[in-house]
């Protein structure tokens, strides 16, 4: 104890202060027991619930929230998808596969497009939601939904083919519960020509120079 | 021997009555109390609690009890069979052993024939046995951590055993001082004895017993702020870490029942039991008189269970020392101190209610170890000052 006194005092960086007095209704213990006991009977009779009862009623998802995957469709009703893999490249956890076709010149359904996915398959249970294949892709074609709840009872039914990710499409323009990033009937900023490259949005993700 | 049956048929029947109105009530309680501890937990909580099993989740409790039942019966491979299978059911046996002296509704002290809300009505060691007997239930904990043959179990049985020794001391002290004014040990003479008026329910004469009782009988029955044996945290279960399926019903059986059973005594010893003011007392009522004597004691046994089970949402759990120093260095001392106040009274011929006077009491024992905390704290800000981690420190 003096050796320590006796050194040379330090710049004193920490400042001690006393402990609280302990007050007679503290030692008591009784006061503080009833404001406890005060404190549970109000909440058990205030009635007010915090919880959900979620089969029931459902929460609100936010509209950026990023979910099932799904195919947008053009105006015309083909797959908006022009089969550039720029989503299966930016996927980092490999999860998209796409194989892709040329589209069929001599039909007049298609004959403005190059390509199209002849396959287009996402692995669901592989995929971590991180939404870089949406933000990756130049037409806006795939886009993750606010469907949380997905559910299945093999593996193989959770890997989703183009027909089911257009028929998400379906079901949530129907519900009309659209992502808030949804560009629907218009192209994305890469496939517009825009009248001055100046004018035109950086893509995605990139700086202005990129 | 049919003769005899027949000839005994008049003094046996009530009493077969009363056990099976015990055998049929308790395990439904036990599961409804479980039921009724979780809605009032969501409650405290902001919850909803079971909802989806009948209305409000009524069958809750019932679905559960065919679950349980139907659970596969796990023995782990490093038990001790046969003590492993005992413990859980000695430990029921015994919380409901307990229940053969508690009267359940108003009983008469003249003990006319006919059905009683009591098995064996006029013991003379009615609350003695009662102590005696829940004091065994220690063995069904400790037999249980035991023959589980797990280290965590074990620690729960001697926590367990050790908060049993303590606790029992300031249990059976602090109503000592309610057995020497009623002069019995029977439990309807304590209740007849509190009947003139409601001011002579013994908790306005001895509130400090009331206190002391109400604490240890929370001991007693491991409940939060003092379930040590089982708490979580530290011990995975306690004792029951190794049970499962219908023997670990069978524990929380015996500490529901455990529960019902203080609520009992502490109704009936220091509420006035069965009386209400303006209600006649049970000796030669009528029906009617007696269910709402009945009613009034099940209404007081339910408040009471209801500030037990609000506790346990309000209270954080003790450390183990401070538990053993709340028994031996707080209850013990206000019980003694009690007892003595009752004796003095008694033997001068004073009025009993100058005994609450005995509200002081605490109030006194709080002011010395307040004193004494403070004092030791000033002293170690003294000492220490600038050289110890003890203390509010801010940081500039």
């Amino acid at each position: 104890m003096s050796e320590t006194q006796n050194k040379p005092a330090k710049k004193k960086t920490v400042k001690w202060g006393d402990a609280p007095k302990l007050s007679v209704l503290d030692a008591l213990y009784l006061p503080a027991i009833a404001s406890g006991l005060a404190t549970a009977i109000k909440h058990a009779v205030s009635g007010k619930p915090t919880t959900r009862q979620y089969p029931e009623v459902e929460p609100e998802i936010p509209p950026n929230y990023r979910g099932v995957h799904r195919l947008n469709r053009d105006e015309a009703g083909r797959v908006k998808c022009v089969a550039c893999y720029m989503c299966q490249t930016a996927c980092p956890a490999n999860c998209i596969e796409i194989i892709a076709a040329p589209a069929p010149k001599d039909d007049p359904h298609w004959k403005d497009r190059d390509k199209f996915p002849a396959t287009f398959t996402i692995d669901e249970l592989r995929c971590i939601y991180c939404g870089m294949c949406e933000e990756a892709c130049p037409v806006d074609a795939i886009e993750l939904t606010s469907i949380y709840d997905l559910t299945g009872m093999t593996r193989e039914e959770m890997i989703f083919d183009k027909e089911k990710l257009l028929s998400v499409f379906d079901e949530t323009v129907k519900t009309g519960r659209d992502p808030v990033r949804t560009n629907r009937g218009k192209l994305g900023p890469a496939s517009e020509l825009s009248p001055t490259a100046k004018d035109a949005p950086p893509p995605p993700g990139r700086g202005k120079s990129g | 021997m049919i003769n005899s049956l027949l000839e005994y048929w008049p003094v046996l029947w009530p009493t077969l009555a009363a056990i099976a109105v015990i055998l049929a009530v308790v395990p439904f309680l036990g599961l409804y109390m479980t039921f009724i501890e979780r809605k009032v937990a969501a409650y405290v909580q902001d919850r909803v609690g079971p909802n989806r099993v009948g209305p409000f989740g009524l069958f809750q409790a019932v679905a559960d009890g065919i679950k349980i039942f139907l659970k596969e019966q796990l023995i782990p491979d490093h038990v001790y069979t046969a003590l492993y299978f005992i413990a859980p059911a000695f430990s029921l046996i015994t919380a409901m052993f307990a229940l053969v002296v508690m009267p359940f509704g108003p009983v008469a002290t003249d003990y006319a024939g006919g059905f009683r809300f009591m098995v064996a009505p006029g013991i003379d060691i009615g609350i003695l046995m009662m102590l005696a007997i829940s004091s065994l239930s220690a063995y069904g904990i400790i037999v249980g951590g035991w023959a589980s043959n797990n280290k965590y179990s074990i620690y729960g049985a001697i926590r367990s055993c050790a908060q049993f020794i303590s606790y029992e001391i300031p249990l059976g002290l602090s109503i000592l001082g309610v057995i020497a004014i009623a002069g019995s040990l029977n439990i309807e003479r304590i209740v007849a004895v509190q009947s003139a008026s409601i001011l002579d329910w013994n908790v306005f004469w001895q509130p400090v017993a009331m206190l002391v009782f109400f604490t240890s009988a929370l001991a007693e029955t491991n409940r939060l702020p003092f379930d040590l044996p089982e708490c979580e945290q530290e011990l995975v279960g306690g004792f029951h870490t190794e049970y499962s399926g219908i023997k670990f019903v069978l524990y929380f059986l015996a500490e529901y029942t455990h529960i019902v059973t203080v609520s009992f005594l502490t109704a009936l010893l220091f509420l006035g039991g069965w009386h209400f003011p303006g209600l006649p007392g049970p000796s030669g009522a009528s029906t009617l008189v007696l269910l709402l004597g009945l009613l009034v004691l099940l209404v007081k046994v339910s408040l009471v269970v209801m500030v037990i089970i609000l506790l346990r949402w309000s209270l954080p759990r003790f450390r183990f020392d401070q538990l053993m120093g709340l028994a031996w260095k707080g209850l013990i001392p206000l019980a003694l101190a009690n007892l003595v106040g009752v004796a003095v009274v008694l033997t001068l011929g004073l009025p009993k209610h100058l005994l609450i006077a005995t509200a002081v009491l605490p109030v006194l024992a709080a002011y010395y170890s307040a004193t004494k905390f403070n004092a030791s704290m000033a002293d170690e800000n003294i000492s220490k000052k600038g050289l110890s981690p003890r203390g509010a420190v801010s940081y500039e």
